[in-house]
């Protein structure tokens, strides 16, 4: 019993159970998921469907959070990489040919590779610190990806681009298939090789990794780069699933919410630890509490009033500080900060 | 060798990022008045003073912020909330601007002192503190109104359109003199108060300022009190400016104020900085803007493309400066 109250991802699952019982509670058959024409319909998927983007992007940004650092430029990724996808697609002759669309994003996707590569080379190589090189990325990239559209927002009519963010195969959402191929694909890279091991040691303490022999820059540069290949992937889903390419608001703000995701799900801004996990249930409480607003008939206004409620909450019952001091006279025994939330200090 | 080094240069090393600021800034203000007619007068330097007070107050505020080693993601929300509040007030409900104004700056500084108090008390970290705040801010002034409201109170609009004539037929709002006020107190306290050493301490290292025995938890909700303040002042001027209040007025203006004070050439590790930078940080953006909307054919994405270079160039010079020092 300990160790489940113990567990570091117990108050994340608590808080997305207690979010999707309340919808429940408002909403008849929540729960049900049904066939239709061959495809799964229900709440469930849609959260899951909706928040894929989000999920992407707090993948790239866990891992670049447990390296220390931060990546503020994802949202800006998220916009250049759809708008560049849209301007090719609908510079074609025939928007419906499936080479095409695959180049284009293609394409889409190698920028944003060079832009998380940038990122990493300012971090690593020049030793910028994380949150102003990609500030500068953040800007810089709005205005880059409004030059690419020209300051218009780019219309497409083209199946196979839809399909990515919008389309079903296998019976499933096109955009959940995706991120379960990149989540499976993360979780053996970081936990069946020792890549994780890597990132998170140079997270701990840069220094002491790089004098235990890790390359912490090459370390760097990937988990950037992979950052803004997640970026990318996601604004391909964005801007597929409006058939559009807004260089202004496309990714407004993803960053902040995949930095709150990230945090949720338990991985410290400090660096050190990250747990992949915790991220999708970060991302998905985000997600849901975006669904249950809208089930429960809160008003639109007050939409972010609730996710700061919530947001505070979360972080708060996450806080040991905060544990400590709340709960220290009536349950001293389960208040004790879990270690796991602590930054693992490597001796040098 | 090296101490001989600095000793023969005329200035201080530590002063080298704020005076490559303002050179910069001469460099654009001369190569614009080279480019274009009428450029090269005081009232352009003034009307970019007018058009960003607010601004500049509220870089004020997030100096201090940065000055810890914190950061303030709340501000454009704050400012946003200000001008929401004044304006629901003044025009809805009829109060006097007398009774108004103190009330929206009290609210900031509450708003700073409970994010402080969080930050503190329950070591989360600043930038997801921060970023509650934002939600809660943004939230309000929606939960106060959806659209635009804007303001007819006699003693905004006399004061908006009041201006303060400087020799040679010049002349400045009393928006620029408020914020060149705070500027001028700002300076004074982090450089001549107690307050202002525990600010650069707390930035410098918290455990040594800790250890020494500083009230540094006094000192890091004062920063965030300070920057609320900061922030609904910055929020009362953009009302006067735009005599409107809004829930999406100020978005992204975190942002911009992050951009002058690093452009400014204070460190984010904190305790490394100076207030005059700041104030150029804020001249410079605002140029970069005046530039723009002089050459006329430049698409507006044109400044944030500039700023993000800019950005790149003072911190890659920042780097190179403090590699130089420690070697």
């Amino acid at each position: 019993m300990n160790a489940v109250l113990r567990h570091r991802l117990l108050w994340p699952a608590v808080i997305l159970a207690a979010l999707l019982l309340t919808n429940l509670a408002f909403t008849d058959h929540f729960f049900s998921i049904e066939m239709k024409d061959g495809h799964l319909y229900g709440s469930l998927i849609d959260i899951v469907r909706f928040g894929a983007p989000l999920i992407l992007v707090a993948l790239g940004m866990t891992l670049v959070i447990a390296t220390g650092g931060i990546d503020l430029s994802v949202g800006s990724v998220v916009s250049i990489s759809g708008a560049l996808a849209c301007l090719r697609i609908s510079g074609m002759d025939d928007q419906n040919s499936v080479s095409g669309v695959v180049a284009a994003a293609g394409l889409a996707l190698v920028l944003s590779l060079a832009l998380g590569a940038w990122n990493g080379f300012l971090v690593a190589g020049v030793g910028i610190q994380p949150i102003i090189a990609t500030l500068i990325l953040m800007v810089a990239g709005r205005g880059l990806a409004q030059l690419i559209t020209d300051g218009q927002i780019i219309t497409v009519n083209s199946g196979p681009y839809k399909l990515i963010g919008g389309g079903y195969w296998l019976t499933l959402p096109f955009g959940i298939i995706i991120v379960l191929a990149v989540l499976a694909l993360t979780a053996v890279l970081t936990r069946r090789l020792a890549l994780g091991l890597l990132i998170e040691s140079v997270g701990g303490n840069a220094e002491a990794s790089r004098l235990a022999g890790i390359r912490s820059r090459g370390v760097i540069i990937t988990v950037y780069t992979f950052a803004a290949l997640c970026a990318g992937v996601a604004g391909l889903m964005i801007s597929s699933n409006v058939s559009s390419a807004d260089g202004n608001n496309a990714g407004l703000w993803i960053e902040l919410d995949a930095i709150l995701a990230v945090v949720i799900g338990g991985t410290s801004l400090a660096g050190g630890r990250f747990s992949l996990g915790g991220t999708v249930l970060g991302a998905l409480i985000i997600q849901t509490l975006t669904t249950t607003i809208y089930s429960i008939g809160v008003p639109p206004e007050t939409t972010l009033l609730f996710k700061a409620l919530v947001v505070t909450v979360v972080c708060l019952l996450q806080s040991p500080a905060f544990r400590e001091k709340a709960f220290h006279r009536r349950r001293r025994p389960v208040a004790a900060p879990p270690a796991a939330e602590e930054k693992v200090r490597v001796p040098a | 060798m090296s101490v001989l080094v600095t000793r023969r240069r005329a200035v201080p090393r530590k002063y080298v990022p704020v005076l490559v600021t303002a050179c910069l800034f001469v460099a654009m203000f001369a190569a614009g008045g080279v480019r274009y007619d009428s450029f090269a007068t005081g009232q352009v330097v003034l009307n970019v003073f007018i058009d960003n007070a607010f601004l500049l107050v509220v870089a004020v505020g997030m100096t201090f912020v940065i000055l810890t080693g914190g950061i303030d993601l709340s501000v454009g929300a704050v400012v946003a909330l200000s001008t929401m509040i004044s304006a629901s007030l003044v025009t809805d409900q009829g109060w006097p601007s007398a009774a108004v104004i103190p009330l929206v700056l009290a609210i900031g500084a509450a708003l700073g002192w409970a994010m402080g108090c969080i930050i503190h008390y329950f070591e989360i970290q600043p930038f997801i503190v921060t970023l509650a705040g934002m939600f809660l801010a943004r939230g309000l002034c929606y939960t106060i109104g959806t659209d635009s409201i804007s303001i007819t109170d006699e003693t905004y609009t006399a004061l908006a359109q009041a201006r303060v004539d400087l020799p040679g037929g010049m002349f400045v709002s009393p928006s620029v003199v408020i914020a060149l006020v705070v500027v001028l107190v700002a300076a004074y306290v982090l450089h001549y108060t107690r307050l202002g050493r525990n600010v650069y301490a707390t930035g410098g290292s918290e455990q040594s300022a800790l250890l020494m025995g500083l009230p540094v938890a006094r000192t890091k909700i004062a920063v965030y009190t300070i920057s609320g303040f900061c922030s609904a002042l910055g929020g009362v001027l953009l009302s006067l400016y735009m005599l409107s209040g809004y829930g999406l007025h100020a978005v992204g203006m975190e942002l911009d104020a992050i951009a002058a004070v690093v452009i400014g050439g204070t460190l984010l590790t904190g305790g490394s900085g100076y207030l005059l930078g700041t104030v150029l940080g804020v001249l410079v953006l605002g140029l970069i803007q005046t530039i723009i909307s002089f050459e006329g054919t430049l698409s507006s994405w044109w400044t944030k493309i500039f700023i993000g270079l800019l950005l790149l160039v003072f911190i890659l010079l920042q780097r190179l400066i403090s590699v130089r020092r420690r070697t």
